[in-house]
């Protein structure tokens, strides 16, 4: 048996039966479901013999299929950064529904503070504001953005906070006054034609880069900071927190803040990266952001999760939904198979929990 | 006797028409560990809400540490120094030892960064361990969290919580109500880390041995009224009975209840 440093009053402490942390799971299940698909992809008869990770083509001289990655993590990308703040939400023990129409409704706002003036040579066609808005700076529509985000964020905070009404409902309301803002905003007509400068936010790759970027800021804000410690703390024992000093409904409003405007961040990609924002934008990505969340090893009852969980549960998301095409499997099932892997996740993460109580 | 660490006059709590608590004078001196007893609804737990804040009296006072004080909430007792164990145990499960032990006071480093401030977890480890070795509690490994230890462990753990801060006086409401023998065995040697240590102590108990192995003086409470001020030494389990069942009131107290 080894002794700890950390063993104090002589009892002796095993460090073979510390626990496993939870995202090797997450990692090992990653692998195991690339590895089943690459399996279908080499017995599967109408597959002739694909690869589904490695690049079967003589031409080019790549290990990966690289394009299908790209895709995997391009197609996550914009959910996972709404997952980031849905994360910091679970783990205080509330929930986020109103993610998803605030992606349609800040997409909407936002694109109208981003149009520019001539498409074509011609006067933009979808001009929703006169002439003073077009070809504003790029940090306007941002800011407008990021503030329309914080301003439902504190809302919703401060109904769970104050009203004390559960977060689903406080939120699921939300998720329709937030749809309603995105049909009204133009009565239903898209918004298109940004400016080059907006256009870039979300070009290419770089939806990818600020998802793996922000995932990095919020990993070590829940690790290191006392936001994320509250967080935790309030998620696993609310009246402990509170008789612990913590200012838990200052801290609620502040948690459901971040997690808006890390949603309207994300609207911002997403319209930039579309050219375009409709009112139904972002359709069940609130769903999809928080089976990323419960894919990822972070409990619905609060308490216990992590970024690099979610990360990872996005990666398996994307992974999921790359294979399911990979393998042609009717874009009808797919949903379907999703909901069965989500109930899945957490059935499994249930089980772990149970056994590793019964262990002690 | 030493100097007063602790004394109320007249402190009443109403709760709309129920007079939970009634014109409670108490004395505690310093180093000094008393045990409340009485009934269930007595006004013990009342008593102790009182005086650590989580509740507002209805009428009189408070003086701590020789200056009348009104605190707004259990911080503002904690801050001057009253450290209290809750019946229910104030830990989060999720976290280990040092988080729970800092909960709501944690060592930061870099402040200027508000509620982004970062967390110093090696200071928070080391006075951890030495409040652990204060109070010889057992715990195998302080980076465990809180959910896969024992009723017993985490009891020591919240209470480790008063060593690790140097408070002025430590109140615990029932410690070891729901332990088994050898865990409040370990309870009990923790106690009297604190009596070695010179802590005040307010003990609530329903236990008859353990209130006579570890304090100094006895009070207890009936129907929201203090009926009895008895020095362990001169009284018996018998006696102390009387006195909670109504079958006795001290002379002092007479008409009082």
């Amino acid at each position: 048996m080894a002794r700890s440093t950390q063993s104090t009053g002589g009892l002796d402490f095993d460090r073979s039966r510390r626990a496993w942390p939870n995202e090797l799971n997450i990692f090992i299940a990653l692998i195991l479901i690339i590895g089943i698909f690459e399996i279908l992809g080499q017995t599967l008869p109408y597959m002739n013999e694909q690869s589904f990770l490695f690049d079967t083509r003589d031409r080019f001289d790549s290990i990966f299929n690289e394009a299908r990655l790209r895709i995997i993590i391009l197609q996550v990308a914009i959910i996972g950064i709404i997952a980031l703040g849905v994360t910091q939400v679970i783990i205080s023990g509330g929930i986020d529904l109103s993610s998803g129409p605030l992606v349609g409704a800040t997409a909407m706002i936002v694109m109208s503070f981003a149009q520019t003036e001539l498409v074509n040579g011609g006067p933009n066609p979808k001009a929703v504001f006169g002439q003073w808005a077009f070809d504003l700076p790029i940090l306007l529509p941002i800011i407008v953005g990021l503030a329309f985000g914080a301003m439902i964020g504190a809302i919703n905070g401060s109904l769970i906070a104050f009203t004390r009404i559960p977060p689903f409902i406080a939120t699921l309301g939300m998720f329709l006054i937030c749809r309603g803002i995105a049909q009204a905003w133009t009565r239903g007509k898209p918004v298109s034609f940004p400016t080059e400068g907006y256009a870039g936010l979300g070009s290419g790759m770089m939806p990818v880069y600020w998802f793996f970027g922000l995932a990095v800021v919020f990993h070590c804000v829940l690790k290191y900071t006392v936001y994320g410690k509250h967080t935790y703390a309030i998620g696993s024992n609310e009246d402990a927190a509170r008789m612990s000093g913590i200012n838990v409904q200052k801290h609620k409003v502040m948690v459901y803040m971040i997690a808006s405007m890390l949603a309207a961040f994300a609207a911002i990609i997403l319209s930039s990266k579309n050219l375009t924002a409709q009112s139904g934008m972002g359709i069940f990505y609130e769903l999809y952001a928080i089976a990323m969340a419960v894919i990822g090893g972070v409990s619905l009852t609060g308490g216990r999760g992590s970024i690099i969980g979610t990360v990872l549960g996005a990666m398996v998301f994307g992974v999921i939904q790359s294979g399911f095409t990979y393998v042609k499997l009717d874009a009808y099932y797919q949903l379907m198979a999703m909901g069965v892997i989500i109930i899945g996740a957490v059935v499994l993460d249930k089980v772990r929990q149970e056994r590793a109580a019964s262990r002690k | 006797m030493s100097e007063i660490i602790l004394e109320t006059r007249g402190l009443t709590k109403h709760y709309g028409g129920v007079h939970a608590l009634n014109d409670a004078d108490f004395l505690l001196h310093k180093g000094e560990h008393v045990a409340i007893m009485g009934d269930n609804g007595a006004g013990k737990s009342t008593f102790v809400r009182q005086i650590t804040g989580v509740e507002q009296r209805t009428s009189g006072t408070v003086s701590f540490d020789g200056k009348e004080v009104h605190f707004s909430g259990p911080i503002d007792a904690r801050e001057a120094g009253i450290e209290t164990v809750f019946q229910t145990l104030a830990l989060a499960d999720d976290l280990d030892v040092p988080d729970n032990l800092f909960l709501g006071r944690e060592i930061t480093k870099c402040d200027w960064l508000g509620p982004f401030r970062l967390l110093d977890y090696k200071a928070m480890r080391e006075a951890t361990l030495a409040g652990l070795e204060r109070t010889a509690v057992k715990i195998p490994n302080i980076r465990n969290t809180i959910q896969n230890m024992s009723g017993g462990q985490r009891q020591c753990v919240a209470i480790a919580r008063t060593a690790t801060f140097s408070s002025k006086m430590t109140i615990m409401d029932e410690p070891t109500a729901a332990l088994g023998v050898q865990e409040t065995a370990q309870v009990e040697n923790i106690i009297r880390t604190l009596k070695d240590n010179g802590e005040p102590l307010i003990l609530v108990s329903h236990n008859m041995r353990q209130v006579f192995d570890l304090v100094d003086r006895i009070i207890v409470f009936r129907r929201g009224r203090i009926v009895a001020n008895l020095n362990v030494s001169e009284t018996d389990g018998q006696d102390v009975v009387a006195y909670i069942t109504g079958a006795k009131t001290g002379a002092e107290y007479e008409g009082a209840a």
